[in-house]
């Protein structure tokens, strides 16, 4: 009754807001929340980058009005997120929240969205529940449960009975822990032990070393973009592939934006994910030469592609509603199907999350620079996180 | 024994970056919480020279040391000096102020992603001793490396410490710089040589340290916390305390994350606030010593 | 009470209405206020150097959305709770305070602070862990005023709990206690030899801020709707020092300049440059301790000598 209530007035106060500023609408406003600052501004920098070159290429006029990017900071803070996506809403009236790099800033938007009627586009953040904390939100980046288990779903064919699983110890982490392990006993194979590593780790060398001690055929490891390489460069120099124990993951580990300062030690690690740069189509390639001509050679990766799909949804969206927003704008979104530079994908209708293509890929040397090539497609893979 | 060996390694390291702390926090009484920036431009030079000028990285070394112990001295000659005479709380002010610019410079001028280091051929690559035996003992050659070298500096750092004059100059305006300028030490000069020499030590250390513990802008931030906890629980008024205090620290961490990894990072806060709740002066302090 | 007061807190009151627009971080820089006000107590008027202060805010925001999840959603009952669940907690840490040099202490309250940060990460259960507490849904306050999307409900709920506190705590600091407080932070000593009780004293100050600080993390637990990881972070602890010392220790307003100057200084920047405002923060920080806090305002000083 009291949620009712609260979620009455609100809605009252966020149109009374709106249809004040209705009249002066006549730009499309996108609300860009990202972090700049801090350890994951990284993923900040690629997917306003991207959202860029989408604006570039595709004009700043959509719909009849013109499309004005607003981009914060949030600093990764979910306080702070919420706030300024408030702000957001209720000052510049934005038509459309996009953004989002971790798990729980997207979570404490959701009310947000749900009450202004605002759509939001998760262009990054991956926890599969995301997209069910508001019956506003999409998602175009990708969830683990998708890479998890279509690597569980590769591996047991390939050799790999007894796996140990090392992730970092948060939301993420858990879900591709879970999802894999879950999908791994089910194809028959062996799950000898789940480690977790904690957030702020200057050191995986004792994890490591359990993992050696406990010989398993491979090691199933999700970390955050940015710890992958560490966790590379000690797994080779603690003899790990010499021990004949293999490195599996999602794609997190060789992330493309720092794939190439990897080295030798990184060649031959299978990994599954959604999107690699050297991913081979027409789509693709354009994207990518265009991406590091705007960025002075900086590699779009994983990211970076969530936020220019992101800003195709938004555009054809926009387009479709001719500059519109709250319901219409967000079931114009659904449903949308087409060629993205990570191959073919859409937003399914029922869940509003995104549904496309995982890839198994392996990292060799191509011309000098080591990219993640893909060997095997598994089709429009579903978010499993859904099925229950 | 890899842990143990592996804990060392780490704890070493902890030392040579923790050490220019300690003791410009007992010499000049200044809690400097920017000590994690000249780490970081140690680690940052070394990665640059490498990656753009191809220096080979035994040269990078002393080069880190050298960038970031002269950045110490001009700093401290200009930025620093007026502050000794303020509060604490206006230094840690200052100091934070200082890091957030050194973060947000390096992130413009190099990027936000983590740096990685190509280490020469034969630093890579692992020794293994009795294995099969409990006492199998697995030997990265980096590591090995690492605590050659600060082993080396600390032996280094004691003998200069009480066996020669500028040691002993050293050592008097720790304990008291009135009476030691009384006695006509320099106390300017002691202090400028001491903060250059510190910094230059955290530089080698983030330069060190970037193959191990990663490389990136937000660097002197996160590891912070960790040399307050080598100073705290060491106390200032030696190299020994720091020394046995990352150590220890090092080795707790190592080992409490292998044989417990649920508690992971518990265990080093924990250890810490039982050490200074047991002993809140430090677990090795002088008599007489602040 | 100065003449310049009740002006202050009239237009404090008046701004979530005069400026609907920025109700809402009028309501952090309210919330930030109180938890710097908390600080002071136990930094400038105790001389507690204290790295670990978010522990308490983040305990009382915990506490009350859990509340306000599962028990009751009446938001002045749950502000009451976290506050009374923080001065637990503030009393229980109070022991770990009472000896050490500066460093020490630094350290301790450091270590509280982020073995509760791990804590509440491994209890994801009861806490969401790092996807932090969701869907804690506030009644309206005193069974009247609902949460509105503006903020403004919020910010003036807040600025009322600030305003309440705040002379509470004014009124302990010029009581006989707080002047016994002032003299163990000035001489412990001396303070000892007249027959103050230190110790006692030292932890009922911890504890009491440690309460304040709560009812602070309350109010952000029940104004945003929900409890995350990073309200024990290090950078929260860091953040309320910066705020009390640019604002100035020892004088209760400080921390209440401190949060409006800071919170301003950050949004603005941070608008103009997203990416890059650390930068101008730290300049920010650096020139006021160069230059000195009183002559900051006045640049035409700051070239001479005073």
């Amino acid at each position: 009754m009291k949620k009712r209530a609260f979620i009455l007035s609100a809605m009252a106060s966020a149109t009374l807001c709106l249809a004040s500023g209705a009249i002066a609408q006549d730009k499309f406003k996108i609300g860009l929340i990202l972090p700049m600052t801090g350890p994951f501004a990284s993923t900040g920098k690629q997917i306003e980058a991207a959202a860029r070159l989408y604006m570039a290429q595709n004009g700043d006029t959509v719909g009849g009005k013109k499309v004005e990017l607003i981009v914060k900071d949030d600093t990764s803070a979910p306080d702070v997120t919420k706030r300024i996506a408030q702000e957001l809403v209720v000052n510049d009236k934005v038509n459309v929240l996009a953004g989002f790099g971790l798990t729980p800033l997207a979570l404490a938007t959701a009310p947000i969205a749900t009450q202004s009627k605002t759509p939001l586009v998760v262009m990054a953040a991956a926890t599969s529940s995301i997209t069910e904390a508001s019956p506003f939100i999409i998602r175009t980046s990708f969830t683990l449960p998708q890479a998890s288990v279509s690597m569980a779903d590769w591996a047991p064919n390939h050799g790999i009975k007894k796996v140990v699983t090392l992730v970092s110890d948060y939301g993420p982490g858990m879900d591709a822990e879970k999802y894999f392990k879950d999908r791994f006993l089910f194809n028959g194979g062996q799950v000898v032990d789940s480690l977790r590593v904690p957030m702020r780790n200057p050191d995986f060398a004792p994890f490591l070393q359990k993992v050696r001690d406990l010989k398993p055929d491979a090691m199933f490891v999700f970390v955050p973009s940015g710890a992958g390489a560490a966790l590379m460069k000690q797994f080779a120099e603690r003899g790990m592939d010499k021990a004949g124990i293999k490195l599996i993951g999602t794609g997190d580990i060789t992330d493309d934006d720092i794939l190439n300062g990897m080295g030798e030690v990184a060649v031959g690690v299978v990994t599954s994910h959604h999107y690699s740069t050297s991913h081979n189509s027409a789509v693709n390639k354009k994207f990518v030469a265009a991406f590091e001509k705007a960025n002075a050679g900086l590699r779009p990766n994983f990211m970076a592609v969530g936020g220019y799909d992101g800003m195709r949804v938004i555009y054809e969206a926009a387009k479709a509603t001719k500059g519109g927003s709250g319901d219409a704008l967000l079931a114009a979104m659904k449903g949308q199907i087409f060629e993205s530079p990570r191959g073919p994908m859409f937003i399914d209708a029922q869940t509003r999350d995104v549904v496309h293509n995982i890839y198994i890929r392996k990292v060799e040397k191509v011309n000098g620079q080591l990219y993640n090539q893909e060997f095997e497609t598994l089709k429009d893979v579903k978010d499993p996180g859904k099925n229950k | 024994m890899t842990i143990l060996f592996d804990g060392i390694a780490y704890g070493m390291l902890l030392f040579i970056l923790a050490v220019g702390l300690s003791v410009t926090m007992g010499l000049m009484n200044f809690i400097n919480l920017a000590h994690g920036a000249f780490a970081m431009v140690g680690g940052y030079l070394t990665v640059v020279l490498m990656q753009r000028f191809d220096v080979p990285f035994l040269v990078c070394l002393p080069m880190a040391f050298t960038g970031a112990a002269l950045l110490g001295a001009v700093l401290e000659r200009t930025l620093y000096r007026p502050m000794y005479r303020k509060p604490h709380l206006d230094q840690v002010l200052f100091s934070i102020g200082l890091a957030f610019m050194a973060v947000a410079s390096v992130d413009y001028f190099v990027g936000s992603q983590q740096q990685i280091m190509q280490l020469p051929e034969w630093l890579k690559g692992r020794t293994e001793l009795g294995t099969g035996t409990p006492w199998e003992l697995g030997m990265g050659h980096y590591r090995l490396f690492i605590i050659a070298v600060c082993a080396a500096l600390t032996v280094g750092l004691q003998y200069v410490l009480s066996a020669t004059r500028f040691g002993s100059r050293l050592r008097a305006s720790v304990d008291d710089p009135r009476v030691a300028a009384g006695m006509g030490i320099n106390v300017n000069v002691v202090f400028a040589m001491t903060f250059a020499v510190g910094s230059g030590l955290a530089g080698l250390g983030g330069a060190l340290g970037a193959e191990v513990l990663g490389l990136d802008p937000t660097f002197p931030l996160k590891f912070m916390v960790y040399f307050l906890i080598v100073v705290a629980v060491g106390g200032t008024s030696s190299i020994t305390g720091p020394l046995l205090a990352a150590l220890l620290l090092g080795v707790a961490d190592v080992a409490g994350k292998y044989y417990v990894p649920k508690l992971g990072a518990f265990i080093v806060y924990s250890l810490m606030l039982a050490i200074l709740m047991w002993r809140p002066q430090g677990l090795f302090v002088r008599q007489g010593g602040k | 009470m100065q003449w310049w007061e009740p002006l202050v807190w009239l237009l404090a009151f008046a701004t979530p209405w005069a400026l609907p627009h920025h109700a809402l971080i009028i309501n952090e820089i309210a919330i930030v206020a109180l938890f710097a006000v908390s600080l002071d107590l136990v930094l400038g008027y105790s001389g507690i150097v204290s790295l670990g202060h978010a522990s308490f805010l983040g305990f009382g925001a915990y506490t009350a959305a859990l509340f306000a999840k599962w028990i009751h959603p009446d938001p002045l009952l749950g502000l009451a709770v976290g506050t009374v669940a923080a001065c637990v907690l503030g009393a229980l840490c109070s022991a770990t305070i009472l000896r050490g040099s500066d460093l020490t202490r630094l350290m301790v309250t450091l270590g509280m602070a982020l073995i509760l940060f791990e804590l509440a990460n491994k209890f994801d259960g009861l806490t969401g862990g790092s996807d932090g507490l969701q869907g804690v849904v506030m009644g309206p306050v005193l069974g009247r005023f609902e949460f509105d999307l503006m903020g403004q409900v919020a910010a003036s709920y807040s600025l009322v709990v600030l305003l309440v506190l705040f002379f509470l705590v004014r009124r302990l600091v010029h009581s006989p206690f707080g002047a016994t407080l002032m003299a163990v932070r000035d001489n412990r000593l001396r303070a000892m030899a007249i027959g103050v009780p230190v110790s006692a004293r030292l932890a009922a100050a911890y504890t009491i801020a440690a309460g304040v600080a709560g009812a602070a993390g309350a109010l952000m637990a029940q104004t945003t709707g929900f409890a995350s990881l990073d309200v024990f972070a290090l950078e929260r602890s860091a953040d309320v020092t910066l705020i009390l010392v640019i604002g100035g220790v020892g004088w209760l307003y400080g921390g209440v300049i401190g949060a409006v100057v800071f919170k301003l200084l950050h949004d603005v920047i941070s608008s103009i440059t997203p990416q890059y405002w650390t930068f101008w923060m730290g300049l920010f920080l650096v020139v006021l301790v160069m230059v000195g806090r009183e002559r900051l305002f006045k640049p035409w000083t700051w070239m001479g000598r005073t």
